[in-house]
């Protein structure tokens, strides 16, 4: 591992890689400056804008294939030099930010061209647009960067694009709420990943990637966890990861192709790029590893779960989404050669879970927006290239071979079974356990709203298929959900393209537990069960209504009661913790000794009617402080604090 | 009995501080001889083209390091940096002062002697000329500022402190609007304000008191001589620990820290508008200009001790604001909260005794002025019938209506959040990272965890204002004139500069973070 990391400066066509965060960008801008002038061509130039990041990307591509240090940095200008502190603005262009930005332009175009039509009847179609592209803007610019500050601001842009993006229709109330969930929950995971930012500067002096990597042999083995788990929170918030897995299904308010682009194929997976990035530092502690796939493996099976107990598609969608990234959290945290195994799953999952996105998008545009999959059924008669693309996705999801899930999935489960003793059980069962279970609910929803019996509500009597512009994406992406997986293990393709970053695979076949042939019959046999225990329980439809249903579906039903336990947790202490301070600042410390029988009865009308605050109480306040801060100086001057 | 000899005064050192008292007493001659429809523009010119002389002889003063007037000044690098910082923050606050456009009159009452809510009050409210009184008071605060940032002695920091906060006492009483409020603000800003002076001159006393136990060397409050004394005297530790205690009281009153907050949003509520933000912006560098002084050159050589102390002041504060600000409904009130949470971050950078602190905490002080008084500056066009409407649900769907004000609006409050590529993230930046370097890792998590908290009322506010449907009762945005949008555009351009391209001012800052002692 003691390799050093070194970057060569980028010339030549390579000199103008900020060009792929500047257009996106200047295309927001114009798209949210011009306002109203612009509504009528509008979301051509936001197409127009990632289509042409997208033909630069594979241009930038095909550049780099040439290199022989296949790592080019870019310093663009000196952002703060304070002291010891030099952070540069600066980009990063190597294979691993190679295959995010043709997924990000790639993938992003498509759904853009979705969403034109998706959104025609919308007002604010421009103004989405607008955000849309600021979206992809970030997100080029947090795959880019050449250091954590760098990706920190991405971070952040993605953050807010996908908060201004999630409560974009204004109508709804709930839409708000989620859009003020996802903020709060990914603010927990920004300031793991800021404090862990600030631990780099006092351990290491910097952020630049490379000065970082090649300074974790000098820490110690605890700071290496402390570090490792900060940046770790932080993937956990922005990827919907456990314990920070709530506010993803909550973010299906938003439109569409919101959900597909974002939250599905691109953002979330920021917390895997930032782990894989970070390799370095998450290979140098096993601790830590074992965290990692911890994390994966329990959320990649509560995602299982819940996503077998919803009714709503797009909210299926969007845990089977926390499942399957919690597949490539077990991949990063199974370090060496599964690395390059999670990103290859990542962007197969692009491909079909953006694929299916739409697809449920094109069922709810041809049936007044309804989401309820009990009130689908028999669809595959009147919408068929929807249901021919999302059948490629469902089958790519479950990985039924030769589809891409196949050969991105089940690489993985067989290397959780490569791991020692018992951990190779625990984390290979659970994957392959996931495998089954994923079968069982992608089935369920398969067949509920494309086959059995119609259950629709009254008002629909003849279901369209949606217009050219939305199902031209949709067969691109399901070819996509096809072939993607097949390609990129061809030869190992897409392994040894990311070798330069992620490190040599280990050598030689590794021996787990179980022979490689095992894994995949058991895997095979494991999914074919899944999907077949679903298309018996509901080839004849379903209630339309909730059944009563045991502990298990209950509790599945009720997300596995975590946001019942975020209430109790972090809500209510907070809520008390300020009305405590209210108080106190209210009334002051006077107020404290004579207030406690009002402060039994008062409610918060009460407590507003005293906040015309006295001069007397605030004097005291300030008279205590003063004590208290003459008496902790002389403290420590006599030698018991500090 | 030693002959009396004249210190050497070195008056273009002196010369902003002079120019400002200078022009301030032309001001007051000004309200006896000029006609009264000619005052408004004779004297908002008078003090502008002062405070522009003065950022001139600042500029031209730039490469002093020097100790002049007898020990009482100090002309040093973060004199200078952030004498500068003042005249450009007040520069900002008198165009929002002299504003008239947007309300008959402009912001300040024109007979302040006429009885709150009587007839004649309500008539005076119609439109009757502003008091011109304002900008002689604005002037002689700022001339104190210059001269408390400046202080090279306890005794020139007092006198400085008092002579900057009278005529904000004054300020603060002169709304042309909810008169009884704006006057119940400034009473309680005058008691509480000398009550903390009064902490501050006994800590004056208990210093003086230290340094007469120093070997060979007579007792006096000038920083040198209280430096030599917290290495050498042989005098009680308990009188400088105490007297460091009672300084830090006082100063931090200035600096609106907690326990010593509570005047804050009561003032800021209550005062003028244009005076909050001055308030905001200018007192706050001044009192942390001071704090860092006192703190750097005089008890430098006891940062072990105060240090904790300190620190556990700066984490409630941080904590105080952060959470409080989450109940307001009054805007001016959320924005005193966010000021308040805001000096704990200084505080942090202050306690990061190494030039990168200094440097950031300077950097800080300066972002943030031009933040908080771009945001005042938009809360004075924010109005209805009665006035400003300040209280958050009659902001509800304000970017509907005004979706110009409210996208600036919201700029301002992503800045104060600390989002990226606004000021507000480099400041931070700015002040945690030096805190980190110097050990004191406590502090920037406790104050990456409160900007998370206090990154909540401010999306509220954001969400009240893009998100909900104008009711009957939102309030227009008034056109801006002139000044207004002079000093609106220079606030939200130097926010979105200086988050995009610090390095110039943090050049700047760098290399003024040298005291001379």
């Amino acid at each position: 591992m003691e390799q050093t990391v070194e970057f060569a400066t980028a010339d030549g066509l390579l000199g103008s890689v900020w060009l792929l965060v500047a257009i996106p960008l200047v295309s927001a801008a114009v798209l949210l400056l011009l306002g109203r002038r612009a509504d009528r061509w509008g979301h051509w130039l936001g197409v127009a804008a990632i289509g042409a990041a997208f033909v630069l990307g594979l241009t930038y591509f095909f550049q780099l294939r040439g290199l022989e240090n296949k790592q080019v940095e870019q310093s663009l200008w000196q952002f703060i030099t304070v002291g010891d502190l030099k952070v540069d603005f600066g980009l990063l262009f190597d294979p691993l930010a190679a295959v995010f930005v043709l997924l990000i332009t790639g993938v992003g175009f498509l759904i853009h061209l979705y969403a034109v039509e998706y959104m025609a009847h919308d007002e604010g179609r421009r103004r989405f647009f607008g955000y849309f592209n600021l979206f992809v803007a970030a997100m080029l610019l947090l795959v880019l960067g050449n250091n954590y500050v760098m990706l920190y601001f991405g971070w952040e842009g993605v953050g807010l694009a996908s908060y201004l993006l999630i409560s974009f229709w204004y109508g709804r109330p709930s839409a708000a709420t989620a859009g003020k969930k996802a903020f709060l929950m990914n603010r927990v995971g920004d300031a793991g990943l800021a404090i862990g930012i600030f631990v780099m500067f006092a351990m290491l002096g910097t952020t630049q990637y490379d000065e970082v990597f090649n300074g974790v042999g000098s820490l110690t083995s605890t700071t290496v966890l402390v570090l490792g788990l900060l940046l770790l929170l932080g993937a956990a918030g922005k990827s919907g990861q456990f314990p920070l897995q709530a506010w993803l299904p909550d973010a299906m308010e938003g439109p569409t192709p919101v959900s597909a682009l974002i939250h599905a194929a691109t953002m979330v997976t920021a917390g895997v790029y930032l782990i894989a990035r970070s390799n370095p530092i998450f290979s140098a502690n096993e601790t830590l590893q074992l965290v990692v796939v911890g994390v994966g493996a329990l959320t990649l099976l509560m995602g299982c779960v819940i996503g077998a107990a919803k009714d709503d598609i797009k909210r299926v969608l969007a845990w089977s989404t926390v499942s399957q990234i919690g597949y490539m959290f077990l991949g990063v945290g199974l370090g060496g050669g599964a690395y390059a195994l999670a990103i290859i799953h990542l962007l197969a999952h692009g491909f079909f879970k953006a694929n299916m996105f739409l697809g449920a998008g094109s069922v709810m545009h041809g049936m007044n927006d309804q989401v309820d999959i009990r009130r689908f059924g028999g669809l595959s008669k009147y919408m068929k290239i929807t249901w021919l693309t999302f059948m490629m996705g469902w089958l790519a999801i479950i990985g039924i071979p030769p589809l891409s899930g196949y050969f991105s999935k089940e690489p993985i489960i067989a290397s959780a079974f490569e791991r020692e003793g018992w951990t190779a059980w625990l984390f290979g069962g659970a994957a392959l356990l996931g495998a089954g279970l994923t079968a069982f609910y992608m089935t369920r929803l398969f067949v509920l709203t494309f086959h059995g019996p119609k259950r629709w509500t009254e008002d629909i009597e003849h279901p369209h298929e949606s217009p050219k512009l939305m199902t031209i994406p949709l067969i691109l992406l399901a070819a996509g959900s096809v072939v993607a997986g097949g390609l990129m293990t061809l030869n190992d393709g897409v392994v040894s393209w990311l070798t330069p970053v992620l490190g040599e695979e280990a050598g030689g076949e590794a021996h787990g537990v179980l022979s490689h042939t095992v894994i995949t019959i058991l895997s095979i046999l494991i999914t074919v069960l899944g999907a077949g225990l679903a298309w018996f329980l509901f080839r004849n439809g379903t209630a339309t209504e909730p059944q009563p249903a045991g502990v298990v579906v209950t509790a599945a039903r009720r997300n596995l009661y975590t946001d019942a336990f975020n209430e109790a947790v972090f809500e209510k202490p907070g809520i008390f913790l300020t009305r405590a301070l209210v108080f106190l600042d209210n009334r002051g410390v006077d107020g404290l000794v004579n207030g406690l029988a009002a402060a039994v009865g008062g409610g918060s009308g009460r407590l507003r009617r005293l906040q015309t605050g006295f001069v007397r109480s605030y004097a005291t306040s300030i008279l205590t402080g003063a004590l208290l801060v003459v008496a902790a100086f002389l403290a420590v001057q006599a030698g018991w604090l500090a | 009995m030693s002959e009396l000899k004249l210190p050497s005064i070195d008056y273009a050192a002196l010369a902003p501080i002079l120019i400002m008292l200078g022009a301030a007493l032309v001001g007051v001659l000004v309200e006896a001889f000029v006609p009264r429809r000619l005052r408004n523009g004779v004297q908002l010119a008078l003090a502008l083209l002062a405070v522009l002389a003065a950022i001139a002889m600042v500029i031209l003063n730039s490469d002093d390091r020097l100790i002049t007037a007898g020990g009482a000044i100090a002309v040093d690098g973060p004199t200078l940096f952030l004498q500068g910082a003042i005249l450009v923050l007040a520069a900002m606050a008198l165009l929002l002062v002299g504003e008239r456009a947007v309300e008959r009159g402009g912001a300040f009452v024109a007979h302040a002697a006429v009885t709150a809510e009587s007839p004649e009050d309500r008539r005076q409210a119609e439109g009757v000329g502003g008091a011109t009184e304002v900008y002689p008071l604005m002037t002689f605060a700022i001339g104190g500022m210059l001269i408390f940032v400046a202080a090279n002695d306890l005794l020139t920091m007092f006198i400085s402190l008092e002579v900057f906060s009278l005529p904000l006492y004054l300020l603060c009483a002169l709304a042309r609007r909810r008169r009884l409020l704006s006057q119940e603000a400034a009473m309680k800003y005058f008691l509480l304000g000398a009550y903390a002076s009064a902490f501050f001159l006994f800590g004056v006393a208990l210093i003086y008191g230290f340094t007469s136990g120093i070997p060979g060397r007579g007792a006096g409050v000038d920083f040198a001589t209280v430096h030599a004394a917290v290495g050498q005297s042989s005098s009680s530790q308990v009188l400088l620990f105490a007297g460091m205690a009672l300084l830090a009281i006082g100063l931090l009153f200035k600096a609106a820290a907690a326990p010593f907050h509570v005047w804050t949003p009561d003032v800021y509520q209550g005062a003028p508008t244009p005076v909050t933000g001055f308030m905001a912006a200018c007192t706050k560098v001044a009192a942390f200009g001071a704090l860092l002084r006192v703190f750097h050159v005089a008890f430098a050589g006891a940062s072990w001790d105060f240090t904790p102390v300190l620190g556990v002041v700066a984490v409630l504060t941080m904590l105080v604001g952060a959470v409080l600000a989450v109940t307001q409904t009054d805007i001016k009130r959320l924005l005193a909260y966010s000021s308040i949470a805001n000096a704990g971050y200084l505080l942090v950078g202050v306690l990061a005794p190494t030039k990168s602190g200094l440097s950031g905490t300077m950097f800080y002080l300066a972002a943030y002025g031009f933040s908080v008084l771009a945001a005042f500056a938009v809360v004075t066009l924010v109005r209805d019938a009665d006035g400003e409407a300040t209280h958050l649900s009659r902001w509800a769907g304000l970017g509907r209506r005004s979706p110009f004000f409210a996208a600036v609006f919201t700029f301002i409050l992503l800045a104060f959040a600390g989002i990226p590529l606004t000021s507000g993230f480099t400041s931070k930046f700015a002040v945690f990272g030096p805190a980190l370097e110097a050990n004191q890792a406590w502090l920037v998590i406790a104050g990456v965890l409160t900007s998370m908290v206090l990154a909540f009322p401010y999306l509220r506010v954001v969400v009240m204002m893009w998100l909900s449907e104008p009711g009957e009762s939102t309030p227009t945005v008034a056109v801006p004139g002139a000044l207004t949008s002079a000093a609106l555009v220079i606030g939200v351009l130097a926010t979105l500069v200086l988050g995009v391209v610090p390095g110039p001012l943090l050049d700047l800052t760098t290399g003024a973070a040298e005291f001379v002692r």
